[in-house]
């Protein structure tokens, strides 16, 4: 479903030095699968997840999402396929002023469905997420964690193949964390969703990720298989990493 | 003051009603025409001059640059200066140099590069998060800039025209004084001029009230489409 093929991204600090963020990097994710990418901060994980809808555009190597390089399309031809690529934020992301149904509608809007399929779609997707009583609420009078899961149905609205999610659980409690993480987990196996998490706790690895990239200075250290929620690790990165967990 | 004097001044208030009517009149006019150029010309530059700068949407560093410093360019002259060296122009656009319709011509040209400043700090207060989360669902640049930037900056856009209004209340009474008419330059006329002190007074007194009354109605709306 998604593959990164020899990516590379830099960017250029403030004293005018320059950063490699993402070094000549490869990557598969498989279709249906929940893969993580885990890593210390400045590891380039988020870059990395940015890579995959061109949020950032790699300097080198290339992006294909579905069977397209993204990195060759036009600004239009990109904007659609966008429209099969949704996110999900650390900080949300909600517009404020609109309505957490309002909020759902906005991907539906931008792809120009009509009003009734909007209205129809935006009451599924609370319903995925258990929401559908604050439809008429707007994000300033809900929890962290009633944010995320609109946030989550935002994503999901479009109906697209894969979900990047960016530290989706980090601004929320541990118990909070557990509900966002099945909820993600749900919708991958209701709807085959591709997901692809990025976290810095090795326990979000475990209890949804199929598998997991450990993310190093810029380059994947060991692709990780996580089967029962043991987390199948072989560098002694990984390995501080799960027992700090 | 005894109250003879007091009744004096009264009367001579009361007779002066039909002036101070067209008075009102004719600042609503200059500040509507000033207002209405600031938002449809003004705005749009605002957006222009958020949107290009470095990090944002249409990054452009000589657009921007060259934006920058006309908006500053015309925001330096004092704008009795403006007033004057815009009386050319005027004259081209509306045929005449005196009046509130010609008044307006320095008025929209001081309230657009303002406005334009005032819309481009408020759109810089909306988390550049919310933005790329626009872009992120492939939201094209139209549809981000009215559905995103236009919408969740809503309430600091009425704050901003609040400020300019009042500002401009102040400027047209400026404006009014050579040859716009107006309520200032009633009060000039009246009650230094003629020395009718009352007229004066009431002249800011009815300043005093407008303004406390944009000020509310300003605040209101903004508090109103204020959902954060």
């Amino acid at each position: 479903m998604i593959h990164l093929q020899a990516v590379h991204k830099r960017f250029q600090r403030p004293d005018g030095g320059w950063f490699t963020a993402v070094e000549d990097t490869s990557l598969s994710i498989g279709a249906g699968e929940i893969f993580g990418l885990i890593g210390f901060s400045g590891a380039g994980k988020s870059t990395l997840l940015r890579l995959i809808n061109l949020l950032e555009r790699p300097d080198a190597g290339a992006v294909i999402v579905d069977g397209r390089d993204l990195t060759s399309l036009s600004a239009r031809e990109l904007r659609r396929a966008r429209q099969n690529i949704g996110m999900v934020f650390q900080q949300f992301n909600l517009l404020t002023n609109r309505t957490v149904a309002d909020n759902v509608a906005f991907p539906l809007e931008v792809a120009g469905w009509s009003r009734a399929d909007i209205a129809a779609r935006v009451d599924e997707c609370l319903d995925v997420v258990s929401l559908g009583d604050r439809a008429r609420h707007y994000p300033a009078q809900l929890s962290g964690g009633q944010k995320q899961r609109v946030g989550i149905a935002r994503a999901l609205a479009s109906r697209p193949r894969v979900i990047l999610a960016d530290e989706p659980t980090s601004a929320l409690d541990p118990r909070t964390t557990q509900s966002i993480l099945e909820c993600l987990k749900n919708i991958n196996e209701r709807f085959g969703v591709t997901v692809v998490v990025v976290t810095h706790e090795m326990g979000v690895i475990r209890s949804i990720c199929h598998r997991a990239a450990l993310l190093d200075h810029g380059r994947i250290a060991e692709v990780m298989d996580v089967v029962d929620g043991s987390v199948d690790a072989r560098t002694d990165l990984a390995l501080s990493l799960l027992e700090a967990a | 003051m005894d109250a003879l004097a007091v009744h004096d001044a009264l009367q001579n208030l009361l007779t002066l009603t039909p002036e101070i009517w067209q008075a009102v009149k004719e600042t609503g006019l200059m500040l509507g025409i000033g207002l209405f150029a600031a938002i449809a010309i003004g705005g749009p530059l605002g957006i222009v001059l958020y949107l290009s700068q470095p990090g944002q949407l249409f990054a452009h560093r000589l657009l921007n640059g060259v934006l920058g410093w006309l908006v500053n360019l015309v925001r330096s002259f004092p704008f009795i200066i403006l007033m004057v060296s815009l009386v050319p122009l005027t004259r081209i656009l509306v045929g005449s140099t005196i009046g509130p319709v010609a008044a307006a011509v320095p008025l929209s040209f001081a309230a657009i590069p303002y406005f334009a400043r005032l819309v481009e700090q408020t759109l810089r207060e909306i988390p550049r998060g919310v933005i790329e989360a626009a872009e992120s669902m492939g939201a094209s640049p139209m549809q981000i800039i009215c559905k995103v930037l236009l919408n969740e900056g809503r309430s600091g856009l009425i704050s901003s025209l609040t400020i300019l209004t009042i500002s401009f209340l102040s400027y047209s009474a400026v404006a009014g004084v050579v040859g716009g008419g107006g309520i200032g330059d009633l009060a000039i006329r009246y009650g230094y001029y003629r020395y009718e002190t009352e007229v004066m007074v009431a002249m800011v007194l009815l300043l005093v009230l407008i303004v406390q009354i944009i000020q509310i109605v300003g605040n209101r709306l903004a508090a109103r489409l204020d959902k954060r």
